[in-house]
């Protein structure tokens, strides 16, 4: 099929999609697969990068890097969420803890619905809007749920979302407060997924963006902002080491484009960085394809309490584990119980409250520092995706008052020792 | 002994644009299945299978509601009544 660009849809510099398996091009459209080959389409650019100036003029979101994205020029001036421009905080007393010279925590939790999921759904609905789509659906793990939801809703756009059953109470709930349908499958992610790819081609959807699905190569693009805004924050440069949660394996695959891009055109130096991915070990399939050194990920039914890591059948999987083994970094996975207490470090460390994800991350992070996978001198940035008010059930077990008393000067000195 | 196939929609040039088809494979398995659908939509079967006779990366079938990866593969039993599902790979989040 040829690349043909219709002028009446304005997705900036992209140009065209493109499989990624098999090169083969086609129009810009609500398209996902190849025709040829079943292989993921990826959005291909003509890029006028910005220099450094421009972007640190732009709007304090993810609309800085509008030129370097698949959405109109103007877009900051559209209603939409905004996301992004989250803070990197630099985390001396996490870093001391683990004995690192120089670690940083990509807070995402910042965002308009508290994780990196605004901005994946903010390009996507740029491109339902520009292809005439007038329902944003999604299947989900549950931040996404929320952010399409609450996108739908600033944006004046119907949606419906669909999530497993079984999914957290706080994810359930900051979806529902939104109105629009949520179904809820009595199944696992992957199941919901199979679901929400078998809807499209129904009559049913014909109106429908799946902002996961037929949306997806806009979707997965909004994610380079993860990369484009450590490397603008830590004054144009890359960090030497990065660890990123893994669930589909689209984040760090983005990240990791978003580095090359900004070496390409010259924004800055093309340093090398390794790139290390998260897993929990009840949903490991990609950390098992790199323990094994093959290059097949075998799909896994997943057993852990980072459900928004859960997705058993990862599609970007093989490419997160080209990434890895490209600039020599790992993928790892870590137990529930590890988790859990990266969590309470991170809290305790840092002042910052994350989901299982970020438990999942940081945990990573510990283990590689005690394997020596990472380098504890090398200046690293560690991915918090979530914000842990999402899944207070994984701490609630094992944190708490730390002593309950009558209202008596006495009792309160006994608790406190004093 | 037919077998129901639910076919993608970027494959649905190839069934005349049907989203569901009915095959009788002479072998009870998903491979047998699979020729069955080459005979009926030539072309249909090399958007599934790679070169080697593989399942492409990218696609996922299930028969049943069960991913094939889980069960036999290609081996994968198709008995009389069976409901096949070919479905691109989608990532989520």
């Amino acid at each position: 099929m040829t690349a043909v660009h219709d002028p009446a849809l304005d997705f900036g510099p992209a140009t065209h999609l493109t499989c990624r398996a098999c090169g083969e091009r086609y129009p810009l459209g609500a398209a996902y697969a190849c025709m040829e080959c079943f292989g993921p389409l990826e959005v291909g650019y003509e890029l006028h990068p910005p220099s450094r100036e421009e972007i640190a003029a732009g709007p304090p979101s993810i609309w800085r890097y509008a030129a370097l994205l698949p959405v109109p020029a103007d877009i900051a001036e559209l209603s939409g969420l905004h996301p992004g421009f989250t803070q990197l905080v630099r985390a001396d007393n996490l870093a001391r803890e683990l004995g690192m010279r120089r670690l940083w925590i990509k807070d995402d939790t910042g965002n308009p619905t508290h994780s990196f999921k605004d901005r994946v759904v903010a390009v996507a609905l740029s491109a339902a809007r520009q292809l005439g789509l007038r329902t944003l659906s999604c299947a989900s793990t549950g931040n996404l749920a929320n952010a399409v939801a609450a996108a739908a809703a600033r944006a004046g756009m119907d949606h419906v979302v669909v999530i497993p059953s079984d999914l957290e109470a706080g994810k359930v709930i900051t979806t529902a407060v939104y109105g629009g349908s949520l179904i809820a499958v009595e199944g696992t992610y992957d199941d919901v997924n199979r679901l929400c790819s078998e809807l499209i081609g129904d009559p049913l959807t014909a109106s429908w963006g799946f902002v996961n699905v037929n949306l997806r190569p806009y979707y997965a693009e909004g994610s380079k902002s993860l990369g484009y805004e450590v490397a603008e924050q830590l004054g144009w440069r890359l960090p030497q080491q990065v660890v990123i949660p893994v669930a589909s394996g689209s984040l760090l695959t983005k990240v990791d484009k978003a580095f090359r891009e900004l070496g390409t055109l010259g924004l800055v130096e093309p340093t090398p960085y390794r790139v290390f991915g998260a897993q929990a070990t009840g949903c490991s399939p990609v950390a098992q394809a790199f323990r094994a050194g093959i290059e097949v990920v075998r799909p896994v039914k997943p057993r852990t309490i980072a459900k928004s890591l859960a997705i058993g059948n990862p599609a970007d999987g093989p490419y997160a584990l080209d990434v890895a083994r490209r600039t020599g970094g790992a993928i790892a996975d870590v137990s529930d119980e590890a988790i859990v207490d990266a969590i309470r470090l991170l809290a305790r460390t840092e002042g910052i409250f994350a989901e299982t994800a970020g438990g999942v991350t940081v945990a990573t992070l510990r283990l590689l520092l005690d394997s020596g996978a990472l380098d504890p001198d090398a200046e690293t940035v560690v991915y918090n995706t979530g914000d842990g008010l999402k899944t207070l059930d994984a701490v609630a077990g094992v944190v708490g008052p730390t002593a309950t008393i009558a209202p008596s000067l006495t009792e309160f000195r006994a608790a406190l020792g004093a | 002994m037919a077998v129901a196939v639910r076919i993608p929609t970027i494959l649905r040039t190839y069934t005349g644009g049907e989203a569901e088809v009915r095959v009788e494979p002479a072998e009870p398995t998903l491979s047998g299945t699979l020729s069955a659908l080459e005979a009926a939509y030539p072309g249909l079967s090399a958007r599934v299978l790679d070169e080697a006779g593989a399942l492409r990366r990218f696609v996922n079938v299930y028969v049943d509601d069960e991913d094939v990866r889980f069960e036999a593969g290609l081996a994968t039993p198709t008995p009389a009544g069976a409901q096949v599902s070919i479905i691109p790979a989608v990532a989520g989040g």
